[in-house]
């Protein structure tokens, strides 16, 4: 038997020794901070700051809108400067809180204590990373109060880390793990206490083995706590793919890894648990790749969140030819900038720049229907049948042949001979059917 | 700022094989074949075979701009029609064959069901078909070293044993391309080798047609006969670049096991109970149509809801 994997998948081009070797350097914002309330999945933070208030280092600057919502911290000390709309990664314009930097970092009191997570009850964790306003960092952004409080803690019996890494050009995971082993090791054991029955597996792709041996060597006194090698292979980091490498069971789309007795959290994620919960310091940084053949010198970043991505592209040597394309993210799932001047947010992870666009190479054309696209769809769906329920907007066959379970993972407009949008096209379908169900529950 | 950059929904990448890049592989592979076919039957082989495409490739040209779209001539699908249907022909056909039958594929079957990807029969098949019925004398005599001869199906039907070392080699009357085992499985390697095929469809047809001979050919397991059946009459050729073609094949898996079980009866039914020997075109053309009905009840399980209700 070979490595964990799943059937399906796509081998992209990697671009990780760009930025591989580049220790994670810390770097510290000169212009203003931008903290858009929005940049997790459910209701936006409600602002609880206005314009000249003065704030501290791990001050709230949102509250959580809800259950499925999430606090909204600030990085820096210094002065609101103004709550209004800006714009961010996505292309939306997001209500902000806009704060002065007074490079200071005067912390709230508490920040950066220690404490002793053995001494703290399930409720105390869970509080603790609610109130630190930690999402999803390996993109999605869900809240993770929300995933750490399924109905029965006892049926959870796999708490897995995503160290999978699977999004091409990307290595700020890969550097924590090799940089901040313990701090994962920690995480992991705090989610743990949550769930009695369960046992921590750390997935990692076979293409990072220094991460794998230095994983398995911060876990090697854990009993209850296991590296998985994965086999490299796009997308083993997407949720279900990994669930079904490490465990052998499959969700789908109306499923909950809980459903399944899995929690999975991001290597990112589970360092933030660890520093809210034994560090007193809530999510307000995060570990970006700058990296591209357009970037001068690419680097690993920590930076706080709310930092302009204009000065990560110039702390990295800026560019050193003018790129075709710039995204936030990496190749397959990451999203297309028109312009740097959009702030970090707890989920991003990279600032891509590349000197030619792939996409603008072809023209699309006709489907030769060579079935490329079902053979890697990991939802084992056949894109092809969908995108004719696409083209002729067809949302209920668009439904029946399985289109919502579609992960949106872009390996079918990755490997289409004839280069079709066929990724893009099912996200349109997606939200539109989403939409009609929504309008179809309103009316009832 | 220089220049506006580009925007787009991921992903971003794009693997480096494209629609030109696998009909170029195609033609490639049918290279030994055509190379073989030249060397055996002489010149006129080698003209068939490029009037032939230039008839296809000049077709869709010509349709092309005549209704102002866009000239797709370049993605090298019309050379592949023109090179399967030059090497179904027999070596002895006069020009004017070839020039009808790429038009015929081109025009009738392939751009008036929509152009690439549309047409719902394999487009030099059909033009071989048509071919048939309309020419039938000169469509089947086949000549070797000037001299017209049965087919070693024809033979096997007759009950005649054959000699199946040459017929792997191809020293037998037939088609141009269909008559040498050996340059065709060098192809087919080539297909499958650069991942263009997949061996589904032409194992489970050829399989599936061996045993069918081998129930009711009643010769039973003779080995002459069955290898006789499996050298002879382009099954073969058809297997792995006919019965392949993405376009009027399944595109899901389990659909292309059923697709070569049933071209590998309808094989079997046409050579042995047919009137003609030969059966593996017009059991291609006649399985491509049934393809859609195929793929609506091969659709796989997504995953995760594997034994749950829809």
């Amino acid at each position: 038997m070979g490595l964990a994997t799943f059937r399906g998948g796509v081998h992209p081009y990697e671009g990780k020794d760009l930025s591989k070797d580049r220790p994670v350097k810390t770097l510290l914002p000169q212009g203003e901070m931008v903290y858009p309330l929005s940049q997790h999945i459910g209701a936006p933070a409600k602002p609880v700051v206005k314009k000249g208030d003065h704030v501290l280092v791990g001050q709230i600057l949102g509250e959580a809108g809800g259950f499925v919502s999430a606090n909204v911290i600030s990085s820096v000390s210094g002065t609101v400067k103004a709550v209004e709309p800006r714009l961010t990664v996505s292309g939306n314009m997001v209500n902000s809180v806009i704060v002065e930097n007074d490079n200071l970092y005067e912390g709230v009191q508490g920040l950066g204590d220690k404490r002793d997570a053995s001494k703290l009850s399930k409720d105390e964790i869970r509080a603790i990373i609610k109130d630190a306003g930690i999402v999803g960092m390996g993109g999605a952004g869900f809240p993770t109060h929300v995933k750490l409080t399924p109905k029965d803690d006892s049926k959870i019996d796999y708490v897995i880390v995503n160290g999978a890494e699977c999004e091409p050009y990307l290595t700020s995971d890969y550097r924590m793990m090799l940089e901040e082993p313990e701090r994962i090791v920690g995480g992991l054991k705090v989610i743990l206490k949550l769930f009695p029955n369960a046992k921590g597996v750390i997935g990692i792709e076979d293409n990072k083995p220094d991460a794998i041996a230095s994983m398995t060597k911060a876990a090697e006194k854990e009993a209850n706590i296991q590296v998985v090698p994965l086999k490299t292979k796009y997308p083993q980091g997407g949720e279900r793919t990994l669930i079904y490498a490490v465990t052998g069971r499959k969700i789908n789309s109306t499923m909950l890894p809980a459903d399944v007795g899995c929690v999975v959290n991001n290597v990112d994620t589970v360092i933030s648990i660890y520093m809210a919960v034994c560090e007193t310091t809530p999510c307000i940084r995060k570990i970006i790749t700058v990296t591209g053949d357009a970037i001068k010198e690419p680097q690993n970043f920590k930076v706080p969140t709310g930092i302009c991505y204009r000065e990560l592209v110039e702390a990295a040597g800026g560019f050193k030819e003018e790129p075709e394309k710039v995204i936030s993210g990496g190749p397959m799932m990451g999203q297309a900038l028109f312009t740097l001047d959009v702030p970090v947010m707890k989920a991003s992870s990279a600032v891509l720049a590349l000197t030619k666009d792939q996409v603008a190479e072809l023209e699309p054309s006709a489907c030769i229907r060579c079935g490329r696209c079902a053979s890697v769809c990991p939802g084992h769906i056949v894109p092809q049948k969908i995108m004719e329920a696409a083209e002729r907007r067809d949302l209920d066959l668009f439904v029946k042949y399985d289109g919502m379970e579609c992960c949106e993972c872009g390996c079918c407009s990755f490997i289409c001979p004839a280069r079709r949008p066929l990724t893009q096209a099912f996200k349109s379908m997606r939200l539109a059917v989403r939409a009609a169900a929504q309008a179809k529950k309103a009316k009832a | 700022m220089a220049k506006l950059w580009n925007v787009s929904s991921s992903p971003h990448a794009r693997h480096t094989d494209t629609t030109s890049k696998i009909m170029f592989d195609v033609a490639i592979a049918m290279l030994p074949a055509s190379l073989y076919g030249v060397w055996q039957f002489g010149f006129k082989a080698l003209m068939i075979i490029l009037v032939s495409v230039l008839s296809c490739v000049l077709s869709e040209y010509v349709y092309e701009a005549f209704m102002g779209k866009k000239i797709t001539v370049m993605d090298g699908s019309a050379v592949v029609t023109g090179m399967i249907l030059a090497l179904n022909m027999p070596p002895e056909v006069p020009l004017w064959i070839p020039m009808l039958g790429g038009m015929f594929a081109i025009i009738i079957v392939k751009q008036l069901f929509g152009g690439l990807g549309q047409n719902f029969m394999n487009p030099a098949l059909a033009a071989r078909c048509f071919l048939l019925i309309s020419f039938a004398g000169r469509m089947t005599t086949f000549t070797l070293d000037g001299v017209s001869g049965a087919t070693p199906l024809a033979r096997l039907k007759a009950g005649e044993t054959v000699d199946v070392a040459a017929m792997f080699v191809g020293k037998i009357p037939g088609t141009i391309g269909e008559v040498s085992a050996l340059a065709l499985l060098i192809g087919a390697a080539y297909l499958v080798i650069r991942k263009v095929i997949s061996l589904r469809i032409p194992l489970t047809y050829i399989a599936t047609t061996l045993i069918f001979a081998a129930i009711f050919g009643g010769h039973g397991l003779s080995a002459n006969y069955l290898l006789g059946h499996l050298f002879g009459g382009g099954l073969i050729f058809g297997a792995f670049f006919m019965a392949t073609d993405y376009v009027t094949s399944p595109i899901t898996v389990k659909g292309q096991y059923v697709y070569g079980v049933i071209l590998g009866i309808l094989t079997g039914i046409f050579r042995i109970f047919g009137g003609s020997a030969e059966g593996v075109s017009y059991a291609i053309i006649f399985s491509n149509i049934l393809v859609p009905l195929i793929e609506r009840f091969t659709m796989p399980v997504a995953f995760g809801k594997e034994g749950k209700k829809k």
